[in-house]
């Protein structure tokens, strides 16, 4: 097991009350990976305290990415929200510690 | 094939001003844009206008313009700015003062005007995007309503030659897909095309956050040079292809992983990019690295325009009061948790009115809740309290609830601090687009 951060980057946006966070593989042979391991369902368990309303999923083969859409995610808005990270810029460095399976010879493809 | 390249002088209000005179003097580039207008920012700008009715523009409308105008006017570069706030044509008035001061007496400025529509609004009772309820609602507490207006007014500024164009709420990719459509004639109709440019008016307009800003991660993702962090370059070709880049020798760096990550920044259905001008499809969107900090990006795609315009609301929605202060050392937790307790009850035993409250330990488990914070304990926490309330006195008494901590709290508390504050917030509705009625006003240096 690694964590996803060792095969993937990630950045979060925010608009209203919708957080979205992209998860980009360094590696294109990661994206398999990405689309089995990297659901909605968990992301949305890994956001339990954060997330209210629903995550939705896109898939970006072209560029080996994911983007998750997070609904009622930012305090009621980033505008009048009580939150110290009012826009959830944090929240993709969450996202990056979780859990992936990957062959243990596996090198993350980090490396340009 | 022709090409025009674009530098993008800022990503947000309070922008770094040294990248954008760096583009103007080394760049090559034809036109500079500055993206500058946040979501609440035209909200907040109108309370300024209603106070002072020559007011309500970008505050770092004057030193930006001061500092490029002499070599803009020299090179013939053309800016285009969303500075103009709430008030766009005061803001074009003050750009042809500085521009009179600085000796280019020449110079056209152009305003962009009629993206407030908060008349048409009122008079309809539009539901809100995301949260409840209708504008009605909203009552009296409304403060603005602006479109995003889309790139046909600010092309028809340039088309009338002006050499700065100022806008109100527009779109940010418009902002940038205007000067395409100035350089190369392209039809307002040629959705394909105007979805290609919206891509690469999507990935220039945060500037710095596309060159190496918003993206270092060190050991994984490591950027040189980000305190000279250079803005980027966008050359567009007449058939909508672009390469970014940005000037040789400035920090940071334009590479494949950057570009991707700012491709998908605050986009939600990748398919379904919604701009005044086009529905942009990034989906089948694709990057290659094609020389140093020069990426190429293709397969951008469009279809035909929405029938409404988005309009931001602002509205004035509530107080928010705060307080913070610090423990160290061992049992430091023991002590920001126990100082959190006790602010918690003091609120309730003082009848402090507040809808909602807020206890955090930074450090600990501010940012995303108590689960995903689990582990050690730090050196150093700092405790944080904030309620919304109904009224200014009232957030006061929540800040005050955590700086009495000093003398009525666990050991060792340090470093209080207070605050207490309006919260203008900004709502969303969608308004039939033939209800804003867009146009241009000149004014000569």
């Amino acid at each position: 097991m690694v964590k996803l951060r060792e095969i993937a980057h990630s950045r979060t946006g925010d608009k209203g009350n919708t957080s979205n966070i992209s998860v980009i593989a360094y590696d294109p042979k990661h994206y398999p990976v990405l689309l089995s391991q990297v659901t909605s369902t968990r992301v949305k368990a890994h956001f339990a305290d954060v997330v209210d309303g629903d995550v939705v999923r896109y898939e970006l083969p072209n560029i080996s990415a994911l983007n998750f859409v997070m609904d009622q995610t930012l305090g009621g808005g980033v505008t009048r929200s009580l939150a110290l990270d009012a826009h959830g810029k944090a929240l993709s460095s969450a996202l990056l510690d979780l859990e992936i399976d990957i062959a243990p010879d596996d090198d993350g493809g980090r490396k340009p | 094939m022709r090409t025009v390249r674009i530098g993008s002088g800022a990503g947000y209000s309070g922008d770094r001003i040294e990248p954008a005179l760096e583009l103007a003097e080394k760049g090559d580039i034809q036109y500079l844009v500055f993206e500058c207008l946040g979501e609440r920012t035209v909200a907040l700008a109108q309370q300024a206008r209603l106070k002072d009715p020559d007011g309500g523009f970008d505050p770092l409308l004057e030193a930006r313009m001061r500092a490029v105008l002499p070599t803009c006017a020299a090179k013939g570069i053309k800016i285009v700015t969303n500075m103009g706030a709430a008030n766009s044509w005061a803001g074009a008035r003050k750009i042809a003062e500085i521009a009179r001061s600085l000796g280019l007496s020449k110079l056209k400025v152009a305003a962009v005007v009629g993206d407030d529509v908060l008349d048409a609004c009122k008079n309809r009772d539009l539901p809100l995007i995301e949260i409840d309820g209708t504008i009605k609602t909203l009552g009296n507490r409304i403060v603005s309503a602006n479109a995003y207006l889309g790139a046909e007014p600010i092309a028809q500024a340039l088309r009338g030659g002006a050499d700065v164009v100022i806008t109100g709420r527009a779109s940010d990719p418009a902002l940038f897909l205007a000067p395409m459509i100035d350089a190369f004639g392209w039809a307002m109709d040629d959705w394909e095309i105007l979805g290609r440019g919206t891509v690469a008016g999507h990935l220039l307009e945060c500037a710095g956050q596309i060159t190496g800003g918003y993206f270092a991660d060190p050991g994984y993702k490591d950027v040189e040079g980000l305190a000279r962090l250079g803005f980027p370059i966008g050359e567009v070709s007449e058939d909508g292809s672009l390469v970014v880049t940005k000037v040789a020798g400035s920090g940071g760096a334009v590479t494949a992983r950057t570009c991707k990550e700012q491709l998908l920044y605050e986009v939600h259905d990748p398919k379904k990019y919604l701009q005044p001008d086009v529905v942009a499809d990034f989906s089948r969107v694709s990057v290659e690295e094609i020389g140093q900090d020069r990426v190429q990006v293709t397969g951008g795609r469009g279809t035909a325009r929405p029938e409404t315009l988005k309009v931001s609301v602002g509205y004035v929605d509530s107080y928010i009061g705060e307080g913070q202060i610090s423990y160290a050392g061992p049992g430091a937790v023991a002590r920001g948790k126990l100082a959190l307790e006790i602010v918690r009850e003091r609120l309730q035993l003082t009848g402090v009115c507040a809808s909602e409250l807020r206890f955090d330990l930074i450090g600990v488990d501010s940012l995303h809740g108590e689960r995903l914070s689990a582990g050690h304990d730090p050196y150093e926490v700092r405790v944080r309290v904030t309620g919304r309330t109904e009224n200014l006195a009232e957030a006061v008494r929540i800040g005050n609830e955590v700086e009495t901590l000093y003398t009525n709290g666990p050991a060792g508390g340090g470093g209080a601090f207070k605050s207490a504050r309006d919260v203008v917030a900004v709502a969303s509705v969608l308004l039939p687009r033939e209800l804003a009625t867009p146009s241009v006003r000149f004014v000569e240096a």
